[in-house]
Formats: C-alpha cells, structure tokens, sequence
C-alpha cells in the first residue's frame, strides 16, 4: 500500500479560465442545447421492446429480465462483450511490459491478515450474487465486480501476485469465460442450427454455466487492469 | 409538470457536455481519461432515463443491459487508456498533450 | 410526489456540481476522490430510476474500481516526478559544487 500512500495534494493541472477554453465551453453548451432538444423529442413510452421483453421472459430460463437480455436474448452481445475484457487486458500487457504498480511485501501483517478473511466471505458474496441474478438484481457482471476488488486488495496488500508465477495462474481464468461462452455457442449452434438458441428447459442450466465461467473471467480481468502490466516481481523501489 | 425521466435525461446530456469540454479542454490526460467516463456516465443516464417509466411500471431492461455491458467496458477502455498515459509519462516525463503553439 | 420532484433536482444537482469539480479541480488527486463520489452518486441515481442491477455495476466497478485505478497511476506518476527532483536537485548541486 505504499503506493497510495505518497499520494499528495498538487496543484498539478492548469485549470484557469482562457479565452480557447471560453470558447470551446461555448461550443459544449451549444452542443448540450441540440443535444437536450434532439433527448425532449424522444418518443415518450415507447415500450414496445420492454413488451417483448417481459412477454418472453417466461421461456428465458431466468426471472431477472436484465439477466434474460444479457445472457439470453443478446447472447452474443455479452460473448463479444467477455472478449473485449480479454483484448483489453492484451492490449495493457502490449503497451505496458511491467506492472504498474510496484508488487512487494506489506509493511504491516494486519492488512494481509484482514485480507486473508475477506477472502471466503468476498467469494461467498460473489457466488451469492451470480445465483442471486437469475431471479433477482445481481448476475456474473455484478459478482465479477465483488471477484475484481477482491483482487485488488490482494494485489494492495501484496499478499498474492508476490511472484510471477501466482499471476500466471490467473492466465487459464481470463480466458475460461470467453472459452465456456463460445464453447456453448459453437456446440447449440451444432446441436440446433442457431446461435447461442438454448433448447427449452435447460437454459437456466446453459445460463448458469456461462455466467460462473465468465465470473472469474471478469474478476481476474478486472484485477489485472489494476495490476496495470504483465505481473511480476519487482525489486526496484 | 417534467418528468423524472426528462429531468435525468436533460441531465445526462449536461454531464455528457461537460466531459467533452473536459476532454478538449484540459491537456492532463488523467482529466481527459476522467471527461471521458463523466462522458460515458452521461449516456447511461440518457439510457436509464429513457427505460424508466414511471413508479408503477416496470423499467425497461433492454437499456438496463446495454448499460451493464457499457459499465464494464468503460472500465476496460479506462485501464488501457491509464497504461498507456502511464507509459507516456515513463516514457517523456510528462503527461500532458499540449496544445497547438505550445512547447 | 413532490418529496420525490425534490429528491431528483437535490440529487441532480449534487450529481453535476460533482462532475464539473472533478473536472475542472487543479488539484488530480482531489479530482479522482470527488469523481468516485460523483460514480456512488450516479449509482444512487440509477436506483432512483429502478435499475437496481445497473446501480450495483456501477458502484462496485464504475466508482469502485475505475477510482483505483486512477489512484495507483496517479502515484505512479506522481512517485516518478518526485523521483526525477531529486535527481535534478543532486545534479545541480553536483554542479555547483564543480563550478
């Protein structure tokens, strides 16, 4: 944690008023008066995809409709969505060779043992979520998110990630998501001639299985983000 | 009488406004990285607002879950865009892009 | 009916001073604190509108973890610019010293 610890107060940005920047708010106000004029003209209660949206919900396998729309409905979407968060990890491990921030022991042994028991309760609570978004407000998105900041206090506490082969255990669990999802795509494509269609009665299953894998898959994306390179020990101060 | 499905719209489009400004306007990338998700935020509103409808209906999920998705790639575009500002400044000291006529 | 007119113009009022301090703050560090306040706002915000899934996408990973990951750069950035003063410092004294 010493990382966040030498953060100061600067006055390190030059934010004064100038002509340019008068005139480019001038531009932005412009820009937010057509905007909000095109946002009034919006056609008011235009629910017609809701509809839809509600009327099928009984053979989506879920009870939660956002669930149903990420996982059913738009499928694909979400697919692409999970190979997104694995372009933007390659993308991070491209431009930046090493961690961005500096991986090395805690200065106190509290931190890592408060850490330590987070952990079940945090995987509890994750688990719990994804479970949870079948029916109710919750789903892989929101339990992957409760994974991340698991993960980002390990990393803050230096209590995983210590050495490089930890982080390549987090490799297989980036890909898992991506791998489930387009493994279900591929075989329900075979099986029933469409994609990601999912035969009547087993969807909460299919819906289920995708969304565990892609939970770790966003939990370990969201991690490495924080981890802001490709991990490694680092013996520089 | 507006709204609330206005009113947050009408916001959204405001907030929407300011990251732009904050974007064009300030050579920091930390702020532009920071006008760019105020930006975002403004379009999830503008998306949320439009999906609600009123207390006794049941909201749209169909925005709901393009906002879902939008949340998570935001934060995905975001921790690119920091390692490469990163990067930036490792790299020239500074992490400014200046403006024309500028050193 | 009205206490919820009053609550939304409270709300959106707060929601956009938060954004337009986060923004235009010369200090980085008190822009990235009130911006993480401006996304746990905006997470209350979409509770108000019923999209209680979005809300805790929001404040886990819009404020949450976007918010830790400006942190971190901004030490990181922060800890290099300090480290090159010193640098500069020990050199020009360095030089003074010769001269």
């Amino acid at each position: 944690m010493r990382d966040l610890r030498v953060l100061e107060h600067h006055h390190d940005d030059d934010t004064a008023m100038t002509p340019p920047r008068l005139i480019i708010l001038a531009l932005s106000v412009l820009m937010v008066v057509g905007l909000a004029l095109a946002a009034l003209s919006f056609p008011a209660g235009d629910a017609r995809l809701a509809t839809l949206a509600m009327a099928a919900l009984p053979q989506s396998g879920v009870l939660n409709p956002v669930t149903a729309v990420l996982l059913n409905y738009r499928g694909y979407d979400t697919l692409l969505e999970v190979a997104v968060l694995l372009l933007a990890i390659l993308g991070i491990w491209a431009v930046a060779p090493q961690a961005r921030i500096w991986i090395r022991r805690p200065d106190t042994p509290v931190l890592a043992a408060f850490v330590q028991l987070l952990l079940p309760l945090m995987v509890v609570v994750a688990g719990y979520l994804l479970w949870l978004g079948a029916d109710e407000p919750g789903g892989a998105f929101q339990g992957g998110a409760v994974l991340g900041a698991l993960g980002v206090l390990w990393v803050a506490a230096a209590v995983w990630l210590s050495n490089a082969r930890r982080g390549n255990l987090l490799r297989p669990l980036l890909g898992i998501g991506l791998a489930a999802f387009i493994t279900a795509a591929v075989a329900l494509l075979l099986a029933r001639g469409s994609l990601l269609e999912y035969p009547s009665g087993q969807a909460k299953t299919i819906i289920l299985i995708i969304e565990g894998a892609a939970l770790f898959s966003i939990g370990a994306t969201l991690t490495l983000l924080f981890v802001g390179g490709f991990p490694r020990r680092s013996d520089a101060p | 009488m507006i709204n609330a499905s206005v009113l947050y719209a009408l916001a959204g489009v405001v907030l929407f406004g300011m990251g732009v400004y904050a974007m064009i306007a300030y050579p920091h990338l930390l702020r532009k990285i920071l006008g760019m998700n105020v930006m975002g935020v403004g379009v999830f509103m503008v998306f949320i607002a439009i999906s609600y409808q009123g207390p006794e209906q049941r909201a749209d999920p169909v925005p709901h879950a393009l906002v879902i998705t939008g949340i998570v790639v935001a934060v995905c575009a975001t921790g690119l865009a920091l390692a490469l500002a990163t990067q930036l400044h490792a790299l020239t000291g500074s992490a400014r892009i200046p403006a024309d006529g500028e050193e | 009916m009205i206490l919820a007119g009053i609550f939304d113009i409270a709300l959106i009022t707060i929601l956009l001073a938060c954004a337009w301090l986060a923004l235009t703050t010369p200090d980085l560090l008190r822009a990235v604190v009130l911006f993480i306040a401006f996304g746990l706002l905006a997470a209350l915000a979409w509770v108000r509108l019923q999209a209680p899934d979005v809300a805790l996408a929001e404040a886990a990973v819009g404020s949450g973890l976007t918010g830790a990951l400006l942190l971190s750069t901004l030490s990181v950035m922060q800890r290099a610019e300090a480290r090159r003063k010193q640098e500069h410092a020990s050199a020009t004294t360095e030089e003074e010293r010769r001269a």
